[in-house]
């Protein structure tokens, strides 16, 4: 059986180191901070100005002027401290976030990201995600393996605009994880009850 | 002194023309200037073009701009939350230029710290990065971006004192700072004035250089997605 989206959030965890300071897109990758294994402490960041974000506040406890970056009333921490955007993406673009964990549309065998607009449909804008993968250290992207049509995300080269041009480390699917190395993707991993060769039969980037 | 005024619409007396470039703080509907844009609404200036990182929703914020058909192009990295904006991109009627996140904040912060141009990974290798000047530092290519220089900037944040010093609440600071060093006149509105001396001189977060006009007023602070989680019952 394949990873479903809160064992994909839990493996992604697995990938966080105690101290981080990380930062979480919109989605599966919210839903990691669920899973931060024992022992290890990382510090969120929400790239619209906070450090050590904290949970969704209890009703009535909501804040108009404590928002994370998907637009969620959200609460503070003892650790918390806040600045504005521009030091914010210094700090992203500086590259002091250890991690970022993200979704993405396509993911191509040089580490290629497609995961902001789709040619002939609504363009919403990039927010963070540009200067996010150009800057923070590691780039982990969560999503399933193949598209709502059964196609494959995992690519020779993105047919979508990009976000960033090898920018990905390592991809956690459904199926299970694999790495962006010389000369294309490496299995990792596989999911529970999944083979290699149901990973290859789902992959269309060249499998080192 | 007097950069104390009683009503937005009077900060904004004689700052306004059609044509102009505004750079406005806030991140979705968080610390926006709500008050400062509603009385661009009732001024009726036209033709703006406004950084800003949203375009807030169709009710509220700098959708009001919008509905009046008053901004000819937005600059922003977000724009999702406005089915308005969606309309009028679509009809031609509204250009947007598209600007991540964190070069939208730094090309106002570059603008107000007098840097017309600065060198950033972000972007490289996509659509962003068509006609701007590549350089490589270190084995590393890089993107020219320009500094932002706006006629007026409109900011919101929680306290000021007489002289403009200001100190902002939690994550309604985001681009409220560099958008307001950015501008030529920049105009706050505040939830508070307080006494000058009454702001702990090493907690301000923006000194009142930056602040040419106040103003003092009640804030709706809407909510864009509120998200609650549910008590342990036991």
């Amino acid at each position: 059986m394949a990873w479903d989206r809160n064992q994909m959030a839990a493996r992604a965890a697995q990938e966080l180191q105690d101290g981080w300071y990380v930062n979480l897109g919109i989605g599966i990758p919210t839903l990691v901070s669920n899973y931060i294994p024992e022992g290890i402490t990382v510090t969120l960041q929400s790239e619209n100005g906070m450090l050590g974000m904290g949970p969704f506040p209890f009703e009535g406890e909501e804040d108009a002027d404590l928002i994370n970056a998907g637009k969620q009333t959200i609460t503070e921490l003892p650790q918390t401290a806040y600045f504005d955007s521009a030091q914010s993406f210094g700090m992203i673009r500086g590259g002091k976030i250890a991690m970022a964990i993200l979704g993405a549309m396509e993911v191509a065998e040089n580490g290629d990201l497609a995961n902001w607009m789709i040619p002939g449909k609504l363009i919403k804008g990039m927010g963070g995600a540009m200067d996010l993968v150009a800057g923070v250290g590691r780039v982990v992207v969560v999503m399933d393996h193949t598209n709502k049509k059964g196609e494959t995300k995992l690519l020779k080269s993105c047919t979508l605009p990009l976000t960033g041009q090898g920018v990905v480390d390592r991809i956690i699917t459904n199926l299970g994880v694999l790495d962006v190395v010389e000369g294309g993707l490496k299995i990792v991993e596989t999911a529970e009850g999944v083979t290699e060769q149901e990973i290859r039969d789902a992959t269309e980037a060249t499998l080192v | 002194m007097g950069k104390i005024y009683k009503s937005a619409s009077e900060a904004l007396d004689g700052l306004l023309f059609d044509g102009m470039l505004i750079a406005a703080g806030g991140f979705g509907l968080c610390g926006i200037p709500e008050l400062l844009i509603k009385a661009i609404q009732d001024a009726g200036t036209k033709d703006l073009v406004v950084a800003s990182n949203n375009a807030g929703v169709d009710e509220f914020g700098l959708g009001l701009l919008l509905q009046t058909k008053q901004v000819k192009k937005m600059m922003s990295s977000y724009v999702g939350e406005n089915d308005l904006f969606m309309q009028q991109y679509l009809s031609g009627e509204l250009e947007i230029e598209f600007n991540p996140q964190g070069t939208l904040a730094e090309r106002m912060r570059a603008g107000g710290c007098g840097i017309p141009g600065f060198y950033t990974k972000t972007g490289v290798g996509t659509v962003i990065a068509d006609g701007k000047e590549h350089k490589d530092f270190n084995g590393q290519t890089y993107i020219m971006e320009e500094g932002i220089f706006a006629d007026l900037s409109i900011v919101k944040a929680w306290k000021a004192d007489e002289t403009g010093n200001l100190v902002f609440r939690k994550t309604a600071r985001n681009f409220n700072p560099p958008a307001a060093m950015c501008g030529t006149v920049c105009v706050v509105e505040v939830e508070e004035i307080v006494p000058t001396g009454s702001l702990d001189p090493d907690s301000i977060h923006l000194p009142g250089i930056y602040v040419h006009r106040l103003i003092q007023g009640d804030h709706e602070k809407r909510i864009e997605q509120r998200t609650v989680r549910q008590k342990e019952t036991s």
